[in-house]
């Protein structure tokens, strides 16, 4: 009966359409989703937000005392500057690390050997930042203490580290496909004309795949900022303004992972905690954003 | 590109094997279980305190080998979660570091129509720690209060009359808890009362066993966490409430009377007044059998009735 049906040219539209509507269905639920959540996280978090809450002081004071009994105090800017130093310093290492390995894979190295390597990088992308958490806390911990000779490991560094090897898988592929994208024929152009593979790669294809290489950047630093349990493990969780790679510091979505499961639902603090999540969103929706449009600056090229 | 074409299958088909494994692992013992067992076991779910949890794990464990009625689920997450769960009227027993407040009870009241009733079921003392290098034995609450309250003048291990010589930079690290477990609002109430906070600044760790953990690799830190955590890298000081009185270890002879000043009780709460297996669980709990195994894990049972 099905193959019958299958074969009769008269039944094609219609499984088409059922098949057309499905992948409607498909891509609009995922634009509910995102409003969906947006609204949910705004919703919980927005009587606080316009009535109670005084957004100079949660923007810029790094006093952060949500359970004080007598004087509560909900400043993030310790939290705020804790998530973007671990983010810079883990870009300051996955940038150089993600895009040297994209060039090597795309352009330098053998096909054999690119294709075991693009195998082993998916494998690190696939690792539970839980993992990287543990690694954090106890061998990274260790391996800071005896190389800097600081007291506790668990610090910026140990945190932008572990953000820093699991942006890069991210990197390496997005990255790597925009080089791939540069057409053949300016690759073989600069071989004509002389230039080794190093002018080809340098003077040839990183201009013209720098906006797909600012997007890798980009899209690892939006993995960076959400990240959560690897750098409430790794970072010492602590209400620090940071001062250096090895003081330690607590991010915003440490603070919303740690202190959520336990706040009374609809009190003060756990809007206060949604206000944060609010904040999160407004910040990598920017970076996405910023890296979307980056992205159509390369298709329009 | 045929590379990636020939790898690609491979690939999927070790994939497709390795969570097929997974699946049945998970799945197997579960499906025999609940055929074998289905007619005769209940299944006692009890949920809450993290520090509590070793200790329902253990209790759990040697019930289920000797009960042939029952089995007992047990899970952490907290104090709060466990009385959230209470109020939702989804577990049977919630494990509690501290004891419910009225609201919650008149909520999980409301909610099920059924009152929490309230067990203690052990003592748990909140040892401070240091590093075993640290020249320290005792210390005083009026001390700690200085060392952990918000602009407290005690930051280095000299302003406790000591030399550290194993922290050259000789300032006192200071390990928490997360702003909402029960064994942080405990500490802050026995050192600080209601009306001071701790100051910004300490490693807030995530469980009691971490915060042993990693002042066993700190020599500079100090820090709370239950009795029953010590390690062989740790030290657990004498301690007093202010200066002239007397020290007391962190022990089950002062715990139990009630001098060593910062224990408390471990509760359990039942939803209502508990019938069939978890009344007999905890039954068991407060025998002498259970509380056995509250001093093997490092808690303090009750006093022998």
């Amino acid at each position: 009966m099905n193959i019958l049906r299958k074969k009769s040219a008269a039944n094609v539209p219609f499984s088409e359409t059922v098949i057309e509507t499905l992948i409607r269905l498909c891509g609009v639920s995922s634009i509910i989703f995102v409003f969906g959540i947006f609204f949910f996280v705004f919703r919980e978090g927005a009587g606080f937000l316009f009535n109670a809450l005084d957004v100079g002081q949660f923007l810029t004071s790094p006093e952060w005392y949500p359970t004080s009994l007598t004087n509560k105090r909900y400043g993030t800017l310790a939290l705020i500057l804790g998530t973007f130093s671990v983010t810079t310093l883990a870009m300051c290492i996955a940038v150089p690390f993600g895009l040297g390995a994209a060039i090597f894979v795309s352009e330098f190295c053998s096909p054999k050997l690119r294709e075991t390597f693009k195998i082993i990088i998916e494998l690190l992308a696939a690792i539970p930042s839980v993992v990287w958490g543990f690694i954090g806390l106890t061998l990274m911990n260790q391996l800071i203490i005896a190389v800097f000779n600081t007291p506790v490991g668990l610090t910026m560094l140990n945190g932008g580290i572990m953000l820093a090897l699991m942006s890069v898988p991210i990197i390496v592929s997005i990255a790597e496909d925009a080089l791939k994208a540069v057409p053949d024929s300016y690759r073989e152009a600069a071989e004509a004309l002389g230039a080794t593979r190093w002018q080809v790669t340098y003077r040839v294809l990183l201009p013209a795949a720098k906006n797909g290489l600012l997007a890798a950047v980009l899209l690892g630093a939006a993995r960076s900022i959400g990240e959560t349990m690897a750098v409430l493990m790794a970072t010492g969780h602590s209400v620090n303004m940071p001062s250096g790679p090895l003081s330690w510091i607590r991010t915003l979505t440490a603070t919303i992972a740690a202190e959520l499961g336990e706040v009374a639902r609809g009190g003060e603090h756990y809007q206060v905690l949604f206000i944060i999540g609010i904040l999160l969103f407004t910040i990598t929706f920017v970076v996405n954003l910023v890296a979307d449009l980056v992205i159509k600056g390369i298709r329009q090229q | 590109m045929r590379k990636i074409e020939q790898a690609k299958p491979v690939i999927i088909c070790i994939l497709t094997i390795l969570v097929c494994g997974f699946v049945i692992i998970g799945y197997s013992p579960k499906n025999n279980e609940s055929a074998a067992s289905k007619p005769s076991t209940q299944i006692i779910k009890n949920k809450g305190s993290d520090t509590m949890v070793n200790l329902a794990q253990a209790w759990a464990e040697i019930y289920t080998g000797i009960t042939s009625t029952a089995s007992v689920e047990v899970s952490g997450g907290g104090s709060g979660t466990g009385v959230a769960a209470l109020i939702n009227g989804t577990v049977d027993i919630a494990n509690c570091s501290r004891q419910i407040k009225p609201k919650e009870l008149e909520l999980a009241t409301q909610n099920t129509g059924k009152t929490p009733q309230e067990f203690i079921v052990g003592y748990d003392a909140l040892a401070v720690y240091v590093h075993h290098d640290t020249p320290l034995d005792k210390i005083t609450i009026t001390e700690l209060a200085e060392i952990y309250g918000e602009n407290g003048n005690i930051t280095q291990w000299s302003d406790l009359g000591i030399t550290h010589n194993n922290c050259p930079s000789d300032k006192i690290i200071r390990i928490s808890r997360q702003s909402n477990s029960g064994t942080y609002f405990y500490f802050r109430e026995a050192l600080l009362g209601k009306t001071r906070d701790f100051g910004l600044g300490s490693l807030d760790l995530h469980g009691s066993k971490d915060v042993v953990e990693v002042i066993g690799r700190t020599p500079c830190a100090i820090g709370y966490s239950g009795m029953g955590y010590a390690t062989s890298h740790v030290k657990m000081l004498e301690v007093a409430t202010a200066p002239g009185e007397p020290y007391y270890a962190p022990n089950l002879e002062n715990v139990l009377a009630k001098t060593y000043p910062i224990a408390r009780p471990l509760y359990m709460y039942s939803l209502g007044e508990p019938t069939g297996e978890a009344k007999a669980y905890l039954d068991w709990i407060l025998s002498p059998a259970g509380q056995k195994i509250v001093e093997k894990l490092g808690f303090v049972p009750l006093a022998n009735k």
